[in-house]
């Protein structure tokens, strides 16, 4: 099977800290992979490096067949991002989104307004086309982030925590859109998340990232049956949290305070309140 | 719009009626006509800044993100962003200059076409100028020491409210603001203490410069 996305010995240093250190793993065409690991771990870099949006310190990416550091708009046009903030304008429609993602993605004119439709009653947002995106509650935001990352076709559909703070129907539907692309047209997905009952239903290969390191890469199943036969804890690791959590520890990991934290908050006060 | 127009509108009129009387006896002539043209590049300063700013934002949580990660070069982002700005902060400058006639301004209209023009090159200074320093910053803190460090001196030091001399006049000729309104009085009442020449050259080669490191800046972001 050929493989979508493939890396080789990756690092990123930012000064003195390690945030990704020497990791390997490949990723198979068609397949749906989970990246798991605790705060800090080093998910986010990795997928910022992935996506062309931070640079390696060192090691080698081929995604799609090429390199990001090397041709980085060959990479972006074979891959479709649904980020973990939304990046959506606000001030503009559903529709007008799409047509500017349309835009930079250079398709073609007369293609769009086909595109659009197809991917907004996909994700069941078509009726809603014309509202502004300010008035969008979370999940809908997030399906329409899901319909616009796909909207130029792309072999990859990269999420970076893609269910967080969604209510459980909308939570369910997410994925069921995504397995339904996965099966049927044969979409990789990449996908980081905290929820390990979407990993152990969705994903076909899972790769568990601790402080920069790759400590477990290969099938849920598989995980939780190595980690339930190495020793330490008494009573069976059954399902994959309690495999992670015997793998990474029992603390919690205090990580400061970033400036994407400081936004985070910001915006939380000012929700509503913008301009 | 009309919240960032209370400003402008209070300086004209707070100032404009306050000191005109002061001015007038010291022998400068009507007051009025010489702050609105400050007025107006004030009004261009502060919308150009703050929309330049607004990439702090963006980078994390709006549609920035979205553009970085297209196949599109970064420059043409950059220009992109610092013409939308610019026009947002150069309507703005012809809204306060719209409503300036109303307090009492009286331009010579036929001049205003190339008044327009220094408008546009002050818009785009300093939305070029804001993307710039946008594209260092991570956090919006920093936003607070850059609107007293840069863009109060800036803005107070350029001639907009009162005429320059001595010390404060020579300081200000390294303000690009300050041939911006110099050109802005020059076009719009006639009166002018550098010359519209120097101005109109300053004014162009301050911005190509400006967006030629914004741009180089904004290239290097890493999100």
């Amino acid at each position: 099977m050929p493989t979508a996305i493939s890396v080789k010995n990756l690092t990123k240093t930012f000064g003195k800290l390690t945030a990704v250190d020497n990791i390997s793993f490949d990723v198979e065409a068609g397949s749906i992979f989970a990246f798991l690991g605790p705060n800090g771990a080093g998910k986010t870099t990795t997928i910022k490096m992935l996506t062309t949006l931070v640079a390696p310190t060192s090691g080698s990416i081929t995604v799609n067949g090429f390199d990001p550091t090397k041709n980085a708009n060959k990479v972006r046009k074979s891959f479709g991002i649904v980020f973990q903030d939304p990046s959506l304008d606000d001030e503009l429609t559903a529709y007008e989104n799409m047509f500017f993602h349309a835009g930079l993605y250079h398709i073609p004119r007369k293609e769009t307004p086909a595109r659009i439709k197809e991917m907004l009653e996909f994700v069941e947002l078509w009726d809603r086309k014309d509202d502004l995106v300010k008035r969008y509650s979370g999940g809908m935001k997030r399906r329409l982030e899901i319909a616009r990352g796909l909207l130029h076709t792309p072999a990859v559909l990269f999420l970076d925590e893609p269910t967080v703070g969604l209510d459980p129907q909308t939570r369910n539907h997410i994925w069921t859109y995504i397995k339904k692309l996965n099966k049927d047209r044969g979409l990789t997905v990449f996908f980081t998340t905290h929820y390990m009952d979407e990993v152990e239903r969705i994903a076909d290969k899972v790769a568990i990232i601790d402080q920069g390191k790759i400590i477990a890469n290969d099938t849920s199943a598989n995980i939780v049956a190595q980690a339930a036969q190495t020793g330490g804890e008494a009573g069976g690791v059954k399902t994959l949290e309690e495999a992670f959590i015997k793998m990474t520890g029992h603390n919690i990991r205090e990580t400061e305070a970033g400036a994407t934290d400081h936004l985070r908050q910001m915006r939380g006060a000012w929700r509503g309140a913008r301009r | 719009m009309v919240g960032s127009l209370g400003q402008p509108i209070l300086f004209l009129v707070a100032l404009g009626f306050g000191f005109g009387p002061v001015y007038a006896a010291a022998g400068g002539g009507n007051y009025i006509q010489f702050l609105a043209p400050g007025v107006i590049a004030m009004g261009i300063l502060f919308t150009a800044v703050f929309s330049g700013i607004e990439i702090i934002w963006d980078r994390q949580f709006g549609f920035l993100k979205e553009t970085l990660v297209a196949p599109v070069s970064r420059t043409s982002i950059m220009i992109g962003r610092t013409l939308g700005g610019a026009t947002v902060a150069l309507i703005q400058g012809v809204v306060v200059l719209i409503i300036s006639l109303f307090i009492g301004f009286h331009p010579s209209f036929v001049h205003i076409p190339a008044a327009i023009l220094f408008m546009l090159g002050i818009a785009v200074i300093f939305t070029a100028l804001g993307t710039g320093i946008a594209s260092l910053l991570e956090d919006m803190q920093g936003f607070q020491l850059i609107m007293n460090f840069v863009v109060m001196p800036t803005f107070f030091l350029s001639g907009a409210l009162f005429p320059l001399s001595g010390v404060l006049g020579t300081i200000a000729r390294f303000n690009p603001l300050c041939y911006g309104i110099d050109g802005l009085r020059a076009t719009l009442i006639g009166v002018s203490q550098i010359g519209v020449g120097t101005d109109a050259l300053v004014v162009t080669v301050v911005a190509l410069a400006l967006v030629g490191i914004g741009a180089w800046l904004f290239r290097r972001i890493q999100v």
